[in-house]
């Protein structure tokens, strides 16, 4: 397979429009064709409030890539202006990156059909196109050199960011910009091949664009808006899920100085204040009588015992080879185990916030968006204009793992809720405390998987696996997309396609109601089901006597990248060869996920604080490897993240009220608690395939294994260190 | 709400808030500095730090009124050589990933390479465990005081 992904070609230059202010060439979209899904996006009839472009090259010789998703961290900026740069060979200093606005025709995702960043997707879905952008603004530059010096384009070079000619004339992007833009635009720029890349792959080149500004204080995000009357919005929600406001009191809230307005709002009750202490003090001295006659009220133990009760008979199956039952009847050694999975909040270092202001017939937005085109139509619904009446950007956001991504749009409407309870004119800037973060909601759903199987003559013969959770997708503009036979594929993905070659198999599942609002999570269904599948394998290993590495090799006949990230890792970890220390031991765990694949090694001891991971090995194999250091980076976050959670982190509810409200009660990893890392990424013609999550879902069941194999047994229940406070 | 005279990064601000409000809100939404971030309001992430004559003091949590006539330095206001060392490193290694919290980190880091030009890892430890990264970039903020405290050296 080449790195041309088929799907993704492009067809023609849609447009590209010149940029008044700075002058200069700005090249527009290349939008694919290849598959269905992505063609029917909707086209607003007066879409006119973006700048049509993807690259904006200046006088001055700066190449502005501007990225249709969002950066939080996963490398976005970069590996944008990586691909545009490459073809466009451009010299890296000369690169910047920026978010282009919102604009469904313009900034879709090619994977989504809508503009969004999810699932890993920014390179593997721009890959083509962003190198397209690049490689028209080349051929313009080049065209307006040619004319400018009268020789045949054919015979001018570029390099490093100067156009030459043999003769001796040479310029750099900058002088030829304007006259580019005259040029006819190429309709079907040619791709370098990619064995002459030069910055795709590269070590030591390629720096980070955004790393300046995030080391000085200068970097901004929602929370850092600022304008002159702009008020600050901090929201009294129900305690309990569905719960809703019966009657409230605002009197003492709104003796407080600073405290401008109080509003009800749909989600609660708004405080209006000059700045955030105050709205947030006007909060606590609200007085809310709230109704529960619709809440959730059930608590952890008793969802405990509901699910599983549940996961102890069959479920609806998702699929089923070979006889599983009958395999079991014939007996041999059977192992069954329960994990368990609590509700985790993502807890991004920035909490939720938006900024918004509200013009009757206009509107502007700006925050950390990651979902711009609904959260864009949802504004303009809510404040009843349309959509293009309504300018959206983007801007940073400090993380998100998911939260940001609300498949119901819940924060952008109470964005515009709050404008809208407070009349035009009124810039106001909504800002979720920690508390209101943690308490919140929109948790990586709790489940269980109970897991079955038979090891006869060192063979594992059968293999169940029964999930008991919480669809993400159920009800949201998502579930026509991720449901397959009234099931939510992101509940059960990885467990039903296991890389192990077993003859009877089956995967059932319960899909439950709770009133607990869930979302996807860094790497959504893959964070549980990755460690059931790990974790469980592993198991049937140890009971068929084999080495955990060649056991699983041995059954990964029709998985070669599966394989070749395992291979790697062991190598790289000397997984054969290497004397452990006394009370240590090493466990692995390989999953793919978003088509990316990773094997982690672990090795850890155990404290009286619970495990303590020394090191972690990492192969992952994503394609091509676009920007090797963010990848790296990226799998040192990912194992960080996995990590923290895997140990410390839960939510649990008393009586429907979550408990965890801050970094006290929900643990986080520190620094102290962070194994060495090393990583190797496996060379891959592949297409590319994102780094953003993978890194997260082995660790998890390489620390189980580890334990078991130190004789302390793999975790039945999460987080390992229960009752966690920091 | 009372009117306070703050220093910041040696400058006088004048912020009318209430005496109750924390330094972090005083100096975020009174003087108009945003490189001070919240992550928790509580003294548990460190999102928030900033120099109370020259003491890295959680700002989330000490009220305006105990700040008196003392010195704050914040992100912006760093300039020693430690403090430049420190940034280098970061960017040299390209440490942050979402950033948020990484303001923090640095005037943690620089606290630390005040007091102690080579710190072992224990240092590290000791010195940085009250700032969280939820993107979980330590292995770099790590390497990169170690780098930092290299080039101090000479
Ligand atoms: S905001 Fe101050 S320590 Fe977290
Ligand atoms: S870089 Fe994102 S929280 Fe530290």
């Amino acid at each position: 397979m080449t790195v041309h992904d088929k799907t993704i070609h492009a067809t023609a230059l849609s447009r590209r429009s010149l940029l008044k202010a700075g002058a200069g060439l700005a090249i527009g979209a290349y939008i694919a064709r290849g598959g269905k899904a992505f063609a029917q996006a909707p086209a607003p009839a007066a879409y006119n409030i973006a700048p049509n472009t993807f690259v904006i090259i200046k006088p001055d010789n700066t190449v502005t890539v501007l990225c249709k998703g969002i950066e939080f961290g996963q490398g976005q900026f970069t590996g944008m202006a990586t691909l545009v740069a490459e073809e466009l060979d451009a010299d890296w200093s000369q690169m910047r990156a920026d978010h282009a606005p919102s604009n469904p025709v313009l900034y879709k995702n090619l994977l989504f059909g809508v503009q969004g960043t999810g699932g890993s997707s920014a390179v593997a879905n721009s890959y083509i196109q962003m190198r397209q952008v690049g490689a028209a603004a080349r051929e313009l530059l080049v065209a307006a050199a040619a004319e400018t010096w009268q020789v045949p384009a054919a015979e001018i070079t570029v390099e490093s960011g100067v156009i030459k000619h043999a003769s001796g004339k040479e310029g750099r992007f900058g002088e030829f910009a304007d006259k580019a833009m005259q040029m006819p635009v190429p309709s079907d720029p040619k791709l370098k091949d990619p064995s002459t890349f030069k910055l795709i792959g590269s070590e030591g080149i390629v720096k980070r664009l955004d790393s300046a500004d995030k080391t000085d204080g200068k970097a901004l995000y929602t929370l850092d808006i600022h304008e002159p009357d702009m008020l600050t919005v901090v929201i009294a929600r129900s305690p309990k899920f569905g719960g809703t406001v019966k009657s409230f009191d605002a009197t003492a809230a709104k003796a407080i100085p600073g405290v401008v307005d109080v509003k009800q709002v749909p989600t609660g009750i708004a405080v209006y204040a000059k700045g955030f202490w105050p709205a947030k003090t006007g909060r606590d001295a609200l007085k809310i009588v709230w109704d529960d006659s619709k809440a959730e009220t059930r608590g952890s133990a008793q969802l405990l015992s509901e699910f599983r009760a549940l996961s102890k008979t069959p479920g609806k199956v998702v699929k089923s080879e070979g006889d599983f039952d009958g395999s079991m009847a014939k007996g041999g050694r059977v192992v069954e185990v329960e994990y368990v999975f609590p509700y985790l909040a993502h807890a991004p270092m920035e909490p939720l916030n938006g900024y918004l202001k509200w013009e009757g017939d206009t509107a502007y937005a700006r925050y950390g968006c990651q979902f711009p085109t609904p959260d864009h139509a949802v504004i303009a619904q809510t404040l009843g204009i349309p959509m293009e009446k309504v300018k959206l950007d983007v801007i940073l956001a400090g993380g998100s793992f998911g939260r940001r991504a609300q498949q119901t749009t819940h924060v952008a409407r109470e964005l515009a809720e709050v404008a809208k309870a407070m009349g035009p004119g009124k810039p106001i800037k909504l800002v979720w405390t920690r508390e209101d973060d943690m308490r919140g909601g929109y948790y990586r759903p709790y489940s269980i998987h109970r897991m079955r199987g038979v090891v006869r003559d060192g063979k594992i013969e059968a293999w169940s696996d029964t999930i008991v959770g919480q669809s993400i997708m159920k009800g949201s503009a998502f579930e026509a997309m991720t449901f397959k036979d009234g099931l939510d594929s992101t509940s059960y993905e990885g467990s039903n396609e296991i890389p192990y070659d077993v003859a009877n198999f089956k995967c059932d599942m319960h899909q439950v109601d709770v009133g607990v609002p869930v979302l996807w999570w860094r790497s959504v269904g893959h964070t549980h089901t990755g460690y059931a599948v790990e974790a469980f394998v592993d198991e049937l290993l140890e009971a068929a006597g084999k080495d955990p590495i060649e056991g699983r090799l041995e059954l990964m006949g029709k998985k070669p990248r599966h394989a070749g990230v395992l291979k790697a890792v062991a190598e790289l970890a000397d997984w054969k060869k290497a004397k452990v220390e006394t009370g240590r031991a090493r466990g692995v765990a390989v999953v793919e996920s978003f088509n990316t694949f990773v094997a982690q090694i672990v090795e850890l001891s155990m404290t009286d604080d619970g495990p303590r991971v020394h090191k972690v090995w990492c192969a992952v194999d994503c394609g091509v490897a676009v920007n090797p250091d963010i990848i790296r980076a990226q799998m040192e976050g990912g194992i960080g993240f996995g990590l923290g959670h895997i140990l410390y982190a839960e939510q649990t509810l008393d009586a429907g009220r979550p408990v965890a409200g801050n970094f006290d009660t929900y643990r986080s990893l520190r620094i102290n608690e962070m194994p060495e890392i090393e990583v190797v990424i496996v060379k891959s013609t592949e297409k590319p395939s994102g780094v953003g999550e993978p890194g997260v879902p082995p660790l998890g069941p390489a620390v189980a294994n580890a334990m078991a194999k130190l004789g302390v047994g793999r975790p039945r229940q999460l987080p390992i260190v229960p009752g966690a406070s920091a | 709400m009372a009117a306070f005279a703050l220093k910041i990064n040696g400058q006088t601000h004048q912020v009318d808030v209430d005496p109750s409000t924390p330094l972090l809100w005083a100096i975020r939404d009174g003087a108009g500095l945003t490189g001070t971030k919240y992550g928790c309001g509580v003294a548990q992430c460190g999102a928030c730090t900033v120099y109370v004559d020259g003491q890295t003091v959680r700002s989330c949590s000490l009220p305006v009124s105990a700040v008196g006539s003392s010195e704050v330095t914040t992100i912006e206001g760093l300039d020693s050589k430690e403090a430049k060392a420190v940034q280098k490193a970061w960017v040299a290694l390209d440490v942050p990933q979402c950033g948020y919290c990484q303001s923090g980190q640095i005037m943690s880091a620089t606290a630390l390479l005040n007091l102690n030009p080579a710190p072992t890892d224990r240092d590290i430890d000791l010195a940085m465990n009250g700032n969280i990264c939820r993107c979980a970039t330590y292995v770099r903020i790590r390497a990169a005081i170690h780098g930092a405290a290299k080039t101090l050296e000479g």
